[in-house]
C-alpha cells in the first residue's frame, strides 16, 4: 500500500510497512455534519424533516378513513406511497443535513486471507481425523453401499407424490360410438356446424378433459387432402381434428377461414386444414392428429374410435 | 456552546444506553462485534444502492404475501362462483371455477385493502426482479465477480433463477385463464425431458394436466419452499458481502487495501432505510394506480379456451420468445423423442445459466487475471467482456420482444410470420453486432476520457478576465505528482475531488487494450 500513488498512510499517522489498523485511523474526523456552524441552517433542516413526517401523519389519517369508509384502491395507493415517501425522505434528510458521517477511508484489514500458520493449523486439525479414518478403506465401502441403499430406500415415499401409469398420456376420452358434445353438453348434428365454420367439442362426459378437446371444422366441398387409409373418417365435409397443440399444448383456436389455417395463438404454430392439418409455420413439428366421426342412429356426430396416435405435445416413449 | 444542562442530559441518556449494552455484553459478549458493525464502512456510488432495492422489494414481497396467504385457497376443487353477499362481478356469476380463482376474486373485490396489497405484491414482484437484473449488470460491467468475489456471483445467479421461478409459480397461483395457458405450456416443456420429463410432470401435478393436487403444491412452492430458499441465498449473499467488504470503483485515495466511504451508524443506516421507504412508496404508488393482473377479466382457467396476447410476465418474456422462435425441429429415433419445446425451453436457457454461473472462471482464463481485486474495472476499460455483455443483453431483448410477436404483428399490421423471421434473424445476427459496437464504443471512449454518466471528471474551465480559456487540472498539473510526498495538502484533495471540485481525471485505471484477450484488440 506504501507504493499508491493516490493514499498515503503516513499522512495518517500509519506506518506504512505495519498492519493497518482495524478501524478508521486517527486523524480522520468524520464527526462533522453539515448545518453545525449553521444554527439557522439546522433550524430550517429540522423542519424540513418535521414537514415530511407529517405528510405521513396526514397520510396515515387518511388511510384510517378511508379503510373505515370502505376502501378504495386508488386513494389507499396515492396515501400508503405519501405515508412511505414522507418518513423515507425524512430519514434521508435527516442524515443528509444533522447527522455526522462524511466520508472516511479504512483498511480492508486482513478479514480475507488467514497467515500461513493458521492455514497449516486447520490442515493439521482436519488431518487428525481424516489420517484414522483413511487407514479404514473397508469401512468406507461399507458405508458407501450401506448409504446408497438407504437413499434409495428414504426417497420412496416420494412415489406418493403421482400415480406411476403414462398410458393416459397415449389415450383420450373418445371412444367407439362416443357422442360429441358442445360446452354446454349439448349433442350436435354434421348441420350445426355452417360451412367454414368450426365448432368445439367434447366427448360426452368429459367437457374438463385436457386431451380430449377436437375441433369439427366443416371445410363444405373444397379438396380435401387425407392418406386413403383414412377414407371415411369424415362426415362429408365435416372434419375433426384435435384441438390441442402439438406443440406445447396450447388450444389451437384461431380459424383463417379465408386460407383455411388453424393458428395456435401460443406460439403462433399454423395448420394447414385442407392438407391434413399439417404444420406450414411456427415451432409445431407434428400435424394435428384427425379423429374418425360419423353419425350415430340419431343422426347426432359420434367417434368411430379414440385418435390413433397420442394427441399433444410430445414425449419421451411417446 | 451546550449548556451544562444539555451536557448533564447527555450523559445521562450516554449512561442509560451504556448500562442497556452492558447487559447485553454479559450475556453475549457483543460489544466488539456491535463496534464493528456500527463503524463498518460501505462506499457510495449510485449503481450500489440496486442490490438493495432488490433487497426491499423482497421485504415488500414477504409482507403483502403474507397477507395475501391468510386469503387465498389453494384448491381445485370446481366451484360455481354465486356469491350470496359483498360485491358480486357480475360477469363471472353461474361459471365453473377453481376454488383458487374464487379465493383470488373475493381477495379482489371482498377483502377490504385486499386488492392494494394483491397488486403491491405483484408489482413488487416486478420491481425486484428488475433490481436484481440491473444489480447483475453492474457487478458483472464493473467486474465486481472476481476474486475474491466468485461465490457471491454463483449465489446471485442462483438468486435470480429462484426469484423467476417464484414469480412464475405466484402467477400461476390465482389459476385464471392467462397463467393456466403459461402452465399448460411450462408442463408441456417440462413433460418432453428425456427419460424423466413425463415422471417429473405426473409427480408435480399428480397425474396427467390438469392434475388435481397442483395448487396444492404449488401453493407450498410458492409461500414456502422458493421464500426459504430466497431468504437463506440473500442471508449468505449479505453475509459474503459484509465479510469481504463492498468493492469500490478507482478514484482518489482509493486502493486495493482501503475503502473508503461512510459509516453504517448514523449515515448508511438511516440512508438504506429512507431508500427501503421510498421503494415501498414506489410500489405503492404502481400498485395503486397502475392496475395488474385483473384476473377476473381473464376468466377462470380451462383447457379448451385461450386468449389471444398470452404472454408471461416481462421477465420470463425471454423463455416464452425463445419457445416462439425455435424453428419446428425436434428429434425422433430408436422409438423415442425429444420434442421441440425442450430445446428452446430448456437447452437454451441451461446453456445461457451455465455460461453466466461460469463467466468468472471464463474472465481469468480471457484476461489471464487470477489475482485479487476489490477496485472494480470501468466498463470500457474491458472492451471485450463490456462486448459480451452488450451481446447477451441485445439476446434476451431479442427473445423478449418475440413473445410480443403477435402482439407486434397486429400493432404493425405485419404478418407474424415475417415478425417472428426478422426476430430469428435478430437472435443470430443482433449479439454479434452488439458485441462489435460496445467493443468500438468502449474503444473510443477510451480515447476521449469523456465519462457518459457520472459527472466530468475532465475539470473546471476558467475563463479568465482578458477572456483566455483554462482547464483547473491544467493549472494543478498531474495529480498523480504531489501524492507521493506525504504533504498535508493530500488529503484536503481526496475531500476536494470527493466533494465535486474534480481535478483531473485520476482514476488508475488500467488503459484497456494492455488488458484485452489476445486477438480480441485490434
Ligand atoms: C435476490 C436478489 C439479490 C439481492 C436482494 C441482492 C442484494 C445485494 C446487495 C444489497 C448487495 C450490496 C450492494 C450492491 O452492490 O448492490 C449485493 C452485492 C453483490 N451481489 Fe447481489 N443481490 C441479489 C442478486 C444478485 C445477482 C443476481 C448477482 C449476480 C449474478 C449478485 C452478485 C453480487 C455480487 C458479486 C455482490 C458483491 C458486489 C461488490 O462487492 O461489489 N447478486 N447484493
Ligand atoms: S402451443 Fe401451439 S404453438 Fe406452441
Amino acid at each position: 500500500m506504501s507504493d499508491s500513488p493516490y493514499f498515503d498512510p503516513r499522512h495518517y499517522g500509519i506506518d506504512p510497512h505495519g498492519p493497518w489498523p482495524e478501524d478508521v485511523p486517527k486523524g480522520q474526523d468524520d464527526s462533522h455534519w453539515r448545518y453545525e456552524n449553521d444554527p439557522k441552517g439546522a433550524r430550517r433542516a429540522e423542519l424540513r424533516v418535521a414537514f415530511c413526517w407529517s405528510l405521513t401523519l396526514l397520510a396515515s389519517i387518511g388511510l384510517a378513513w378511508v379503510y373505515v369508509a370502505g376502501g378504495q384502491t386508488q386513494v389507499e395507493g396515492a396515501l400508503w406511497a405519501m405515508a412511505f415517501f414522507g418518513l423515507g425522505v425524512g430519514f434521508i434528510l435527516w442524515a443528509r443535513d444533522l447527522l455526522p458521517g462524511t466520508e472516511v477511508t479504512a483498511s480492508r484489514g486482513h478479514h480475507d486471507v488467514c497467515a500461513e500458520e493458521d492455514r497449516r493449523a486447520v490442515a493439521e486439525s482436519l488431518t487428525r481425523g481424516i489420517e484414522p479414518m483413511a487407514r479404514r478403506p473397508f469401512l468406507f465401502k461399507m458405508l458407501g453401499a450401506v448409504g446408497g441403499v438407504f437413499g434409495v430406500a428414504a426417497v420412496f415415499p416420494l412415489a406418493s407424490l403421482g400415480p406411476r401409469v403414462h398410458l393416459d398420456l397415449d389415450h383420450t376420452k373418445w371412444g367407439v360410438g362416443t357422442r360429441a358434445v358442445t360446452e354446454d353438453g349439448n349433442p350436435v348434428l354434421p348441420t350445426d356446424v355452417a360451412v367454414n365454420g368450426i365448432l368445439t367439442v367434447f366427448p360426452e362426459g368429459y367437457i374438463t378433459d385436457a386431451l380430449s378437446p377436437t375441433l369439427l371444422i366443416n371445410v363444405g366441398d373444397l379438396p380435401f387432402e387425407i392418406p386413403p387409409s383414412r377414407e371415411g373418417w369424415t362426415i362429408n365435409g365435416l372434419v375433426a381434428f384435435s384441438k390441442i397443440c402439438t406443440h406445447a399444448g396450447c388450444p389451437a383456436s384461431l380459424y383463417n377461414v379465408q386460407s383455411h389455417q388453424l393458428v395456435c395463438p401460443c406460439h403462433q404454430s399454423t395448420f394447414d386444414v385442407l392438407s391434413d392439418c399439417k404444420p406450414v409455420f411456427g415451432p409445431a413439428p407434428r400435424p394435428l392428429p384427425q379423429l374418425p366421426i360419423t353419425t350415430d342412429i340419431d343422426g347426432y356426430v359420434v367417434s368411430q374410435s379414440d385418435y390413433h396416435e397420442p394427441v399433444g405435445p410430445g414425449f419421451w416413449d411417446r | 456552546m451546550s449548556t451544562t444542562e444539555e451536557r448533564a442530559a447527555e450523559q445521562k441518556r450516554y449512561a442509560a444506553g451504556k448500562s442497556v449494552l452492558d447487559t447485553v455484553d454479559e450475556r453475549f459478549g457483543s460489544s466488539r462485534f456491535l463496534t464493528s458493525v456500527l463503524d463498518k464502512i460501505f462506499p457510495d456510488h449510485w449503481s450500489f444502492m440496486v442490490g438493495e432495492i432488490a433487497m426491499d422489494s423482497l421485504i415488500i414481497l414477504i409482507i403483502t404475501g403474507i397477507y395475501l396467504a391468510l386469503f387465498y385457497v389453494p384448491s381445485s376443487t370446481d366451484v360455481i362462483y354465486a356469491p350470496t353477499s359483498g360485491h358480486v362481478y357480475a360477469p363471472l356469476v353461474g361459471q365453473h371455477m377453481t376454488e383458487a380463482y374464487q379465493s383470488v376474486i373475493n381477495l379482489s373485490f371482498n377483502v377490504r385493502a385486499g386488492l392494494i396489497m394483491r397488486q403491491a405484491h405483484h408489482w413488487a414482484a416486478l420491481v425486484f426482479l428488475a433490481a436484481v437484473l440491473f444489480h447483475l449488470c453492474r457487478v458483472f460491467f464493473t467486474g465486481a465477480f472476481r476474486k475474491p468475489r466468485e461465490v457471491n456471483w454463483i449465489i446471485g445467479v442462483t438468486l435470480w433463477l429462484v426469484v423467476i421461478l417464484e414469480g412464475f409459480t405466484g402467477y400461476s397461483l390465482p389459476d385464471d385463464l392467462l397463467s393456466g395457458t403459461g402452465l399448460r405450456v411450462i408442463y408441456s416443456i417440462v413433460e418432453g425431458l428425456p427419460l424423466v420429463g413425463t415422471w417429473i410432470v405426473y409427480d408435480f401435478w399428480g397425474g396427467s394436466y390438469p392434475g388435481t393436487t397442483f395448487l396444492t403444491r404449488l401453493f407450498v412452492i410458492h409461500e414456502f419452499i422458493f421464500p426459504l430458499l430466497i431468504v437463506g441465498l440473500l442471508t449468505a449473499h449479505l453475509m459474503i458481502l459484509w465479510h469481504q467488504k463492498h468493492s469500490d470503483f478507482p478514484g482518489p485515495g482509493k486502493t486495493e487495501t482501503n475503502i473508503r466511504g461512510s459509516r453504517v451508524w448514523p449515515q448508511y443506516a438511516l440512508k438504506a432505510g429512507g431508500l427501503f421507504m421510498i421503494v415501498t412508496g414506489t410500489i405503492f404508488l404502481l400498485a395503486g394506480e397502475i392496475q395488474i393482473n385483473p384476473v377476473w377479466l381473464y376468466g377462470p382457467y380451462n383447457p379448451y379456451t385461450v386468449s389471444i396476447g398470452a404472454q408471461p410476465d416481462w421477465y420470463l418474456g425471454w423463455l416464452d420468445g425463445s419457445v416462439r422462435l425455435w424453428p419446428h425441429w425436434e428429434f425422433a429415433s430408436f422409438g423415442h423423442e425429444i420434442p421441440n419445446p425442450v430445446f428452446p425451453g430448456i437447452l437454451i436457457p441451461g446453456l445461457l445459466f451455465t455460461t453466466i454461473y461460469a463467466w468468472p472462471w471464463l474472465d481469468k482464463k480471457i484476461y489471464s487475471d487470477y489475482g485479487a481485486h476489490n477496485l472494480l474495472d470501468r466498463p470500457r476499460d474491458k472492451p471485450f467482456r463490456t462486448g459480451v455483455g452488450v451481446a447477451a443483453i441485445v439476446f434476451f431483448a431479442d427473445l423478449t420482444i418475440a413473445c410480443g410477436s403477435d402482439i407486434l404483428a397486429n400493432d404493425f399490421h405485419v404478418g407474424f410470420e415475417r415478425v417472428i423471421e426478422v426476430l430469428q434473424y435478430g437472435a443470430l445476427l443482433g449479439p454479434v453486432v452488439g458485441f462489435v459496437i460496445a467493443y468500438k464504443a468502449c474503444q473510443a471512449l477510451q480515447r476521449t476520457g469523456a465519462h457518459p454518466i457520472q459527472r466530468p471528471l475532465g475539470g473546471v474551465i476558467i475563463r479568465s478576465a482578458n477572456g483566455a480559456y483554462h482547464t483547473l487540472s491544467d493549472h494543478h498539473g498531474n495529480g498523480h505528482g504531489d501524492n507521493g510526498h506525504g504533504d498535508n495538502g493530500h488529503g484536503d484533495k481526496a475531500d476536494a475531488v470527493a466533494n465535486g471540485h474534480g481535478t483531473a481525471e485520476e482514476a488508475p485505471a488500467p488503459v484497456g487494450a494492455a488488458d484485452e484477450p489476445a486477438g480480441a484488440s485490434d
